[in-house]
């Protein structure tokens, strides 16, 4: 029970997220919003690379070392994954801000209902 | 030979290698002077564009077997245990056939910007973007592990978005832009988390592996179901089908026009994806269990309805814009419906197993789908570059304020009208052919939406009447700028326009040469359409060159039929004045002209049942538009695993 509560913190995380992108009017909670779903996808990756049992490749680190269950051990994989996928991710949201910030100047526009000028 | 071997063996990394490298020196580059970067920029496009070449016709020659490669592998291409946890690419049949669309677009694009972006400053980062985009258009196509394309996929829309907002002393690239990022990194984070599934189920991240593992327990789990659903909304997303497809008119409009062009091959690479994802992950196997020819045969009528929605709700938006751009953008969704349709129809019926069908007019569906994306990146690209040439001379994209741009830029109104007939589809197009193998394969399948596609192209052919009406018909506006745009953007249009009149002449022939590949290496190996001048589609037959021979006598004819006339006639009285329907010709000492935004006013009018919600639906509002996707997600999700 207890490995599987990063799961639900998963579904928490993306919820929320999904649920400010398509509900919230803010701009800034907007990024807000995609930054919480990318935390969300981020922590499922990382939860996917703890296992029990049988190895199914190459595991860097098991828990044996710390004096803790020899069964248990972290794949390398999902790490540089979620890796990459933080580094995706600070691109996108500073590029994202950025454009929020341009727009802010140009038409003072702080909530997506000013933000339609492009439309139909 | 031994180079040449090496070359080809590396070349899946290098061509993807030379427009990074480039891409990130030509800020350093641009230190020197703007020729120098403006030449460094094109030896990118051109070395890359060139190899893609090269490699397109060695795997072509193999009748579309793979080239991989795997990055960090013994020799660059054994295929053992380990290869499984390398990232691998796979420049198949298919691939390699993006990978030319690819580089002849960019090529088009990167020689028409010497000129179109003159006036702007931030050249060095534009060309360096671009750059990016097509490194990120070849990864999307040929790599062969998940998250890698997950990788490719945002650089792609990170680059894209950066070139959106390009002209960034207009507000509305902001918004586009900042509504495209939105929507795609939406998609993007959805793709990881379907990744992520992928990977807790099977352990590995290979496409090859990935689809020898899936169902090979004889069943599908719910969990397969979900990814496939996400991944298939997510790639639609990309390549801008309905109904998310909403922030796709906003980037393509906003980006500057060859921009416009490389976007549209973007999009196709999220194409590319969707068919991969569908052939290649889970119809790879497809005989390890019914449930899989279950799924994937539901998969199949799932891009059918994508593409009738996209080609019909395309096409009713388009015919209603004034702005040039966003009426092109919307066609460029409509075009995309023709090539889900035809792949979907190709799809489903070869997972239904019935392999008779599958070679009457399955296969036939499948290769018009494809060889539409090679044609629709060309005419497409074609007519976004002379928007672009339109908007530069006439300085609004308002098409109700254009007007007599004819008089002076004959070549871009020629290149205007082959694009025109091509994406309208009449013969002797290439656009037609495509669309006849589609036409008379779907109407086999189901006649309605054999009909449903001639109606589209119909209302295409419609809609771009229009355009030329307004821009280059009509009187001049006394504050346009006069002459023929630059040289370098005649040059950018003229490649895709020669490539064009190569396909329309020749349609069977490129079937037989780089289409049947691209088939087979995702469907297997079938029955050949093209093998001679003439192609057939199981159904029926067409020879461009004879239409041409018909035409030419008619000419000939017509001719002579004019000189039996009597000369130096002159018109009298009511026959010297233009005929308007009835209209009058001058109203207030003016020209009596129909503005653009009115003249399928009846048309309009009568559909209002329809254009009304429509409208509300495309309301500019982010957060309506990520509910759209979210939505549509969950019920391909739910159709999947349901049904």
């Amino acid at each position: 029970m207890m490995s599987e509560i990063p799961y639900f913190a998963v579904v928490a995380l993306i919820a929320i997220g999904l649920y400010i992108v398509m509900f919230k009017r803010n701009l800034i909670k907007l990024a807000m919003g995609i930054v919480l779903i990318e935390t969300g996808a981020n922590l499922f990756l990382i939860t996917l690379a703890y296992r029990h049992g049988d190895r199914l490749s190459s595991p860097i680190f098991t828990s044996q070392i710390m004096g803790g269950d020899a069964a248990a051990y972290s794949l390398p994989t999902p790490h540089a994954l979620t890796l990459t996928s933080i580094v995706i991710g600070v691109a996108t949201t500073a590029l994202l801000l950025a454009f929020f910030m341009k727009l802010y100047q140009k038409f003072q526009v702080s909530t997506i209902d000013d933000m339609r000028r492009l439309r139909g | 030979m031994s180079f040449y071997n090496d070359l080809i063996t590396h070349a899946p990394a290098i061509i993807i290698a030379i427009p990074l490298l480039f891409a990130f020196a030509t800020p350093l580059i641009g230190k020197i002077n703007k020729y120098v970067r403006n030449a460094w920029a094109f030896t990118a496009v051109l070395l890359s564009g060139a190899l893609a070449y090269v490699l397109a016709w060695e795997v072509f020659k193999n009748g579309g077997d793979p080239n991989v490669y795997v990055f960090g592998g013994a020799d660059g291409t054994a295929f053992d245990v380990l290869s499984n946890v390398r990232i691998s690419f796979y420049v198949d049949g298919m691939a390699a056939f993006m990978g030319i669309i690819m580089a002849t677009v960019a090529f088009a694009a990167v020689i028409y910007s010497f000129s179109f972006v003159k006036k702007y400053t931030g050249q060095d980062k534009y060309y360096t973007l671009i750059l990016l985009v097509l490194a990120a258009s070849f990864g999307m196509v040929f790599t062969g592990d998940v998250f890698n394309l997950f990788v490719w996929f945002e650089v792609s829309s990170v680059a894209i978005c950066g070139l959106i907002a390009f002209r960034s002393n207009r507000g509305e690239s902001f918004e586009g832009a900042a509504k495209y990022l939105i929507y795609s990194t939406i998609a993007g984070l959805f793709l990881l988390f379907a990744i992520g599934l992928l990977y807790g189920q099977y352990g590995h991240l290979n496409i090859k592996y990935l689809s020898s593992a899936i169902g090979a327990n004889g069943s599908m789990m719910v969990l397969d179901k979900i990814v496939l659903g996400i991944l298939i909304t997510v790639f639609s997303l990309k390549a801008g089908a309905v109904p998310m497809h909403m922030a796709t008119p906003d980037g393509y409009s906003e980006a500057p026009a060859p921009v416009t062009a490389m976007m549209v091959t973007a999009s196709q690479a999220g194409l590319y994806a969707v068919f991969r994802t569908c052939f290649t992950l889970y119809g790879g196997n497809i005989q390890n269990s019914l449930a899989q020819i279950d799924l994937v045969h539901a998969a199949g009528y799932l891009l059918v309805i994508l593409g009738v929605l996209s080609m019909f709700v395309g096409v009713t938006l388009a015919l209603v814009q004034k702005d040039i751009k966003r009426l092109m953008a919307y066609h460029a969704i409509s075009q995309t419906g023709y090539m889900l349709l035809g792949v979907g129809v190709g799809l489903a019926v070869f997972a239904s197993g019935d392999n008779t069908d599958f070679a009457e007019f399955g296969r036939t569906a499948m290769t018009g789908g494809i060889f539409h994306i090679f044609n629709h990146a060309l005419y497409k690209g074609l007519l976004f570059l002379t928007a672009g040439a339109i908007i530069f001379k006439a300085g609004t994209r308002d098409l109700n304020k254009m007007g007599g741009l004819g008089r002076d830029m004959k070549m871009t109104a020629l290149f205007f009208i082959i694009g025109a007939l091509s994406i309208a589809g009449i013969p002797p197009t290439n656009g037609f052919a495509s669309k006849f193998l589609i036409y008379e394969s779907v109407f086999k399948f189901n006649p309605v939406l054999g009909a449903v596609a001639m109606l589209v192209s119909l209302l295409t052919l419609a809609s771009f009447v229009k355009v030329f009406y307004a821009a280059f018909m009509g009187p001049k506006n006394p504050e346009m700028k006069t002459g023929e745009v630059p040289k370098s953007m005649l040059v950018g249009m003229a490649v895709l326009a020669g490539m064009i009149v190569v396909f329309s002449l020749l349609p069977s022939l490129v079937i037989g040469e780089i289409v049947s590949p691209a088939v087979t290496s995702l469907a297997g190996p079938g029955p050949e359409i093209g093998t001679s001048l003439t192609m057939f589609s199981g159904q029926g037959a067409w020879n461009p060159l004879v239409l041409l021979a018909v035409l030419g006598v008619t000419l000939v004819i017509g001719y002579v039929i004019r000189m039996l006339g009597q000369k130096g006639t002159v018109p009298k009285g009511e026959g010297k004045k233009p005929y308007l329907f009835g209209n009058p010709t001058e109203v207030n000492g003016m020209p009596f002209v129909v503005p653009a935004s009115n003249v399928y006013w009846g048309f309009t009018r009568a559909l209002k049942r329809y254009y009304k919600p429509m409208e509300k639906m495309h309301s500019g509002l982010i957060n309506e538009y990520v509910f759209w996707f979210v939505a549509t997600a969950g019920l391909v999700m739910l159709a999947l695993t349901f049904l």
